[in-house]
């Protein structure tokens, strides 16, 4: 009877059936992810936080759907520590997944598993900017701004004493020590000169390449805090976008009513103020700005602006030659509508009327929009 | 064989014969030991080979993580075959696989004896491992997306089979006969161009013929059981239109219009494992008490050292520790198999785990005395507050086993598979108190009109209101149910 009971051991290291369905069900939740990057973009936990936190999302995509109960509808028996009597407070209503204002409805069932996928912001900007290109990119303009850079690829023995390896000579030193096999009384780490490692550079020529963005914004009373954050959240990925392609990214923030004027970050996207819209005078400055700082012939310059479009209608044949001027010189050049409403403005109808395609013409209406304005701009 | 192997060997036959010698009778059991991914691996897909799907990865995922972070672990599977597989996690310390043997060989005493399981195949980790392989092919040859797409809409729905059909219950294995008999008018009749999806509905009489059309349609696809209702469709004659066939799963394969063969194949291949799963859903409480209770029985006969015991007694204790909200299964099942150890005979204790289900466990043995020591109680979700709302020991009794009904998944049957006219298929959801989660209800709807191919539509009751949820073209709508109740319910 012994011999039908059998203990054995077999290699398993090969089995890895468990991670490869693993990672297909990851693949499924960026496949999501990609389809809520409209949502996600704009997402104030990011663009507010500067991109430092990660944010959850519930995904109901990636559950597996049956026929089954409605868990908040339900009977269910549980076991106490002491006796408990009918009204006792078990607990309240679970908050998974709200106060992401996303109101998907999800997470108010305890014990219930929400699948929730945490999205960190390089995992956003990894799969937004595989959407995206670069057009335009003028090769002409790289090695004009050239200089040496430092760059440190060997290790040698021999060196300045300001660029010892610390590291690799430690492990030198204690390389020595095992095969000298003398076990030594006091066993501290002794370097000797033989131990020592130092980094070495070799100097190679630099293109560097710059960019420049001239975020132009519209600050007439008609722009409110949704249009701020609209643009704001463009301009957001727009400078990440360009920082992996561009080793300088610098931004200028122009903003206008019959006037513009250069004004700081913060002003930009908090300011308003009233007044009619005179959108050639932002086109204007923007060029002499172009003219004066950022000679097209080093700089890769993306002039962007943000306007709902209600300009006044006088201005509209000034503005477009204005622009004519400022496509010539750019790499592409974004003018996004902000809209509440089915119509677009003159401007924008007018605008049309430039055929070059490094005008990109977009109308944003609702907050996941800005997806595809990226990706009309940056195509 | 190392010596720990040896030890562990060892330490398995004599506890077998301890086990034996309570009374225990159980396949022949191969211990592996493996390592920890191999196990939640095994955890996640409930067998150690299984076709691929992206839902035992997650589940995998969280299993894993669980174990990463030290804050579950799982000590053993067993797999129910003969001879019985049974895995032990590497590290588990020696006084604690000795405790999991005991448990491993409760548990296959159980598989072997308990009525339920008498249908379920004893060559299944070969059979998965056939499946694995088909599906496999099927990736290579129509693509992986194709077959995946495919394979989330069977799994929506792979709790509804007949999991009663081999239990000889006449009424309801009187369906399936049916069932299988339609299919065959349905091939005889469809090949006159003239009858749109009518053809089900009638009385066929003649039925003799109509089973070899049917084989061709098997292949090596065929379920377990198949042959059993060849055998019953011979011998009845009329077709009442107006039944209710429970196997879902199984309508499909006989009736959905456009399926292919390989289509077919995936349905019955998660039809047979779901088949196979399905007594070890329904006996969970029993059968963890039973091992609980044995393993507890036999270290007892074990000589230990003191550390050992303690050991031991920490280790039993983690594994019947109740959880707060919900029901620890083993800490249920085994207080009410301790409590009838103490009135009844062994032998009767035998008997018991022969012809009960969780069901009629909960039913006829969670005694007063056992809720209130137990402090069991109903709650429910009154606003936004989780309330106490009733602590008698009957209507808690009462409400487990209203969970445990059909295996804790709502009953929905098809009712007719040319809705309307228009080749829909139409099903009810019997509805017994309790209503379903709407969004899953409509996300899974869609799922099945992707297998229907034309609209599916479901019958259910929302707050007392009779509701008919369609789904068609990827659009699912709902509409006030008719006026008559009788309608769709006889």
């Amino acid at each position: 009877m012994a011999d039908d009971i059998i203990v054995s051991r077999d290699d398993w290291s090969l089995h890895r059936k468990g991670y490869l369905d693993q990672s297909r069900h990851k693949e499924k939740v960026e496949e999501v992810i990609k389809q809520q990057m409209g949502d996600l973009i704009v997402d104030e936990s990011i663009i507010l936080s500067d991109g430092k936190k990660n944010t959850k999302i519930p995904m109901r995509s990636l559950e597996e759907f049956r026929f089954r109960y409605d868990f908040n509808k339900q009977n269910h028996t549980g076991q106490g520590s002491k006796k408990m009597a009918p009204g006792d407070i078990l607990g309240r209503e679970q908050a998974t997944g709200k106060g992401k204002g996303k109101g998907s409805g999800a997470g108010e069932e305890p014990g219930q598993d929400i699948y929730e996928a945490e999205v960190t912001y390089e995992d956003l900007a990894n799969i937004l900017f595989e959407e995206l290109r670069l057009p335009n990119l003028d090769d002409k303009k790289r090695p004009l701004i050239a200089h040496d850079r430092p760059e440190f690829n060997d290790v040698r023995k021999k060196g300045l004493m300001a660029n010892v390896d610390k590291k690799r000579t430690l492990l030198e030193s204690i390389k020595r020590q095992a095969f000298s096999k003398k076990i030594e009384k006091d066993k501290r780490l002794k370097i000797t000169p033989e131990d020592l490692r130092f980094k070495t550079w070799e100097t190679r020529p630099n293109f560097e390449t710059n960019a420049v963005i001239l975020a132009m914004m519209d600050t007439s009373g008609s722009m409110g805090q949704f249009e701020k954050y609209i643009s704001r959240t463009f301009f957001f990925w727009m400078v990440r976008f360009l920082r992996l392609k561009y080793e300088n990214v610098e931004m200028r923030f122009l903003a206008h009513h019959t006037e513009a004027k250069e004004v700081t970050e913060e002003e930009f996207f908090t300011r308003g103020e009233s007044g009619g819209t005179r959108c050639s005078s932002v086109y204007k400055f923007a060029l002499d700005l172009i003219e004066k700082d950022y000679p097209p012939a080093h700089y890769n310059i993306y002039p962007v602006h943000f306007t709902d479009g209600d300009n006044i209608g006088s201005d509209n044949s000034r503005a477009l030659t204005l622009m004519k001027n400022l496509v010539e010189v750019s790499q592409v050049v974004g003018y996004g509508e902000i809209l509440r409403t089915h119509y677009s403005s003159t401007l924008m109808s007018t605008l049309k009327r430039i055929s070059d395609p490094k005008l990109r013409l977009v109308t944003i209406r609702d907050r996941n929009e800005v997806y595809d304005a990226l990706k009309t701009v940056f195509s | 064989m190392d010596s720990e192997m040896e030890a562990l060997s060892k330490a398995a036959q004599e506890i077998a014969q301890v086990a034996r010698g309570m009374g225990l009778d159980f396949y022949p059991v191969n211990f592996e030991i493996v390592p920890a991914e191999a196990l939640y691996t095994f955890g996640a897909y409930g067998m150690p080979v299984r076709f691929t799907h992206w839902s035992f990865g997650k589940a995998f995922y969280k299993m894993k993580m669980q174990y990463d972070l030290n804050l579950s672990r799982i000590y053993e599977l067993v797999v129910n075959t003969n001879p019985a597989y049974a895995f032990l996690l590497e590290g588990n310390r020696f006084v604690q696989n000795k405790l999991v043997i005991g448990h491993v060989y409760a548990h296959v005493d159980f598989f072997k004896h308990n009525h339920y399981f008498s249908r379920t195949p004893k060559d299944m980790v070969e059979r998965m491992s056939a499946h694995a392989e088909r599906i496999h092919d099927y990736e290579i040859k129509y693509g992986r997306d194709k077959v995946e797409k495919y394979m989330d809409a069977v799994l929506a729905i792979q709790e509804h089979v007949d999991y009663r059909a081999h239990i000889g219950s006449l009424q309801e294995s009187d369906n399936l006969g049916k069932i299988d008999r339609m299919s065959t008018a349905q091939n005889l009749n469809c090949q006159s161009k003239g009858c749109k999806g009518n053809c089900g509905g009638g009385v066929v009489k003649d039925l003799g013929k109509g089973d070899s059309v049917n084989k061709t349609n098997k292949k090596g696809a065929a379920s377990p059981y198949e042959d059993l209702w060849e055998d019953m469709s011979r011998d009845d004659a009329d077709v009442d239109p107006l039944l209710e066939y429970e196997d879902l799963l199984l309508y499909l394969i006989k009736f959905a219009p456009g399926l292919e063969p390989w289509q077919k194949d995936i349905v019955s291949i998660i039809r047979e494992e779901s088949l196979y799963f399905y007594p070890q859903i329904e006996t969970k409480i029993m059968n963890e008490g039973w091992a609980t209770f044995w393993h507890a029985r036999i270290m007892r006969e074990l000589s230990l050292t003191d550390s050992e015991a303690i050991e031991f007694a920490l280790m039993h204790s983690q594994v019947v520790q109740p959880s707060r909200l919900g029901l620890n299964p083993y800490y249920l099942g085994v207080k009410i198999w301790e409590h009838l150890a103490e009135k009844r005979s062994i032998s009767e204790l035998f008997e018991l785990r022969e012809i009960e289900t969780d069901l009629s466990f909960i039913r006829n043995h969670l005694s007063k005395e056992l809720v209130e020591d137990l402090n069991l109680f109903n709650y429910r979700k009154v606003g936004a507050h989780w309330q106490v709302t009733e602590n008698e020991w009957e209507k808690v009794r009462d409400n487990l086993v209203k969970q445990l009904v059909n295996g804790g998944h709502p009953r929905i049957v098809v009712l007719e598979r040319d809705f309307e006219g228009k080749g829909g298929l139409l099903l009810k959801h019997c509805h017994e108190g309790i209503d379903l989660d709407i969004i899953y209800l409509e996300k899974t709807l869609a799922l099945v009109q992707f297998l229907w191919g034309k609209s599916v539509a479901l019958e259910t009751v929302v707050d007392n209101k009779k509701f008919i949820y369609e789904s068609s073209n990827g659009m699912v709508s709902r509409r006030l149910g008719s006026k008559s109740e009788e309608n769709g319910g006889k």
